[in-house]
């Protein structure tokens, strides 16, 4: 079975997000830059699966301009035997990220597809259940757990009261959670191997896909700041602060 | 311009949190209708027809709905969709699973977990994890909208609303339901709770999260986790509070031995009043609390337990 994994090239989690001068967007400029964190993981089951005998090829894709085969290369040197980057200069809605993932879909026709649940900057949740549904598939999105049996992958999923479990038809769409696995560093030599590794370039604008935006971005503005309170020195304080003060407790 | 609002429910009961998605869909203006996709969901109609300011409730009771799977719910809220300018639902786990299916199905982008209504095309919603607020507007004419309820007052339940059954059956065959698995606890539920008490790192192994829940009880609180505790597996991930889990917005938010990464403080700073107990004074956990003990918090949950 084949395994296809998107990944999106964002801000490294670790590093503190600014807003641009004149509220236009975040200022990107000269910050690290990563592997979405989720896409990271699902790249880390594709890559158990492939062990466990279930995968037998995985294929990296991502959308974005030529700074993300960086992370493409990051994705084979975990351990994806090939990526595809789709050029674009722009930055591309959730719908017509999927409306393009579809047609590589359409070529690759993997049997599994694992994306990350959400990426950490534009924080949508969603690029995986469009996937879904542009391609009528049956999707298992927030997995703690899968298991594919058979021509049905079972996904266990983080939903509000605990966990769930779904039986989907194969090919399906996995979306990942935190506990899904914890991903592998690559080694020194997987990292030199997968420069050799293959790596095609499609141009956005070649699928024939109207990418036009569905939204414009106003404004950006900075969060309103909490500004620290009082330390108090007891919990006796701290109680009659909460009682009287406070007044959030009786 | 109507707008139809999905009621978040588990068949037995209506979750508080569709009040304030109801809430923002006032805010956007408009006639509203709720949709209640479940079997044998009675009671949720019922509460349901309370909601104020509804117009009609929508109910699919059958089978093929029964555990709200997203491949027949979309499909469900697409065939309805012709009738409805604004499509809403609460951003929590059944909406944010179909949802975004729904705006695919109709060829139109999906707003996110919005914040804020400027008027019936433009919304604010949160990016990167809260460190930013974005202002986006739509150019769809149908609008697909996920709400984080943390931000909106829910509105009141004295209303009579007429009840329309559907027929609608349709199940897409492509997907079923296994098993649930769910925490069974005496407290109110983390998104609803008006008091939080979530321990972090700090309190070292899951056992030690037993000194929270004599509080808990005391205070009628809901118990939370960072996620430094979830991935130290010391609580199940459900507990998480933070970007990666459950946004809250508590009268009262108690953060024990909780360092305040950013990841956390997304999920909890927009809560009334925020206590941080903590024995490093350099925790960023300060910097956001109204007020700070710096204790070990060993010594002072069972002394803060008794105290109240």
């Amino acid at each position: 079975m084949k395994v296809l994994v998107p990944i999106k090239r964002v801000i490294d989690y670790n590093v503190k997000v600014r807003v641009k001068p004149d509220n236009s967007d975040v200022d990107l400029t000269n910050v690290k830059m990563a592997i979405n964190p989720f896409c990271e993981i699902a790249v880390e089951e594709a890559v158990r699966l492939k062990e466990a005998g279930t995968a037998t090829e995985i294929v990296a894709v991502s959308i974005g301009d030529k700074k993300c085969q960086e992370q493409l290369r990051t994705a084979l040197a975990l351990g994806a035997d090939r990526a595809i980057q789709i050029e674009t200069e722009e930055t591309l809605d959730s719908l017509n990220i999927a409306k393009l993932l579809q047609k590589i879909v359409d070529e690759e026709q993997p049997g599994l597809v694992i994306l990350g649940k959400q990426s950490i900057d534009s924080d949508n949740n969603q690029t995986g259940q469009m996937l879904a549904a542009l391609t009528g598939m049956a999707q298992g999105t927030f997995a703690s757990e899968v298991k594919v049996d058979g021509d049905k992958v079972n996904v266990t999923r983080e939903v509000d009261g605990g966990l769930q479990t779904v039986a989907l038809n194969l090919p399906a769409i996995v979306t990942t959670d935190l506990r899904l696995n914890e991903p592998r560093y690559a080694k020194l030599p997987d990292i030199m191997k997968a420069k050799r590794k293959p790596l095609d370039v499609k141009a956005a604008g070649d699928f024939g896909i109207d990418l036009s935006p569905r939204a414009t971005l106003l404004k950006v503005a900075p969060p309103a700041e909490r500004s620290a309170g009082v330390v108090v020195e007891s919990v006796d304080e701290l109680v009659e602060k909460l009682k009287n003060e406070a007044k959030v407790i009786s | 311009m109507a707008i139809l609002v999905y009621v978040e429910h588990d068949n037995s009961e209506l979750k508080a949190d569709t009040l304030k998605t109801v809430a923002a869909a006032q805010a956007i203006g408009g006639d509203i209708d709720l949709l209640v996709a479940g079997h044998n969901c009675q009671a949720v109609v019922d509460a349901a027809a309370t909601v104020s300011g509804v117009n009609k409730v929508l109910v699919a009771d059958n089978a093929a709905y029964e555990h709200q799977l997203a491949e027949n719910v979309s499909a469900l809220v697409l065939e309805l969709a012709g009738d409805y300018e604004h499509i809403l639902s609460t951003a929590l786990s059944v909406g944010k699973n179909f949802m975004p299916r729904v705006a695919a199905l109709l060829d139109v982008a999906q707003v996110s977990d919005i914040i804020g209504v400027e008027s019936a095309d433009t919304f604010v919603r949160p990016i990167y994890a809260g460190n930013a607020i974005a202002t986006v507007q739509s150019l769809d004419t149908k609008k697909v909208i996920t709400v984080r309820a943390t931000a909106f007052d829910a509105v009141a339940t004295d209303g009579s609303a007429e009840v329309v059954a559907l027929s609608n059956a349709t199940d897409a065959g492509i997907s079923a339901h296994v098993s649930d698995e769910l925490t069974e606890s005496e407290r109110p539920d983390l998104g609803a709770a008006s008091v939080v008490i979530s321990g972090g790192r700090g309190m070292q192994n899951g056992d030690n999260f037993k000194l929270l829940e004599g509080i808990a009880d005391k205070l009628g609180a809901a118990i939370g986790a960072s996620r430094a505790a979830v991935d130290a597996g010391f609580v199940p991930n459900d507990m998480q509070v933070g970007q990666t889990g459950k946004i809250v917005a508590p009268d009262l938010y108690i953060a024990v031995g909780i360092s305040g990464a950013i990841q956390h403080l997304a999920g909890m700073k927009d809560s009334k009043i925020i206590v941080a107990i903590n024995k490093d004074p350099e925790a960023p956990i300060f910097q956001v609390a109204d007020y700070g003990l710096v204790a070990d918090l060993f010594d002072t949950l069972p002394e803060l337990e008794s105290k109240l």
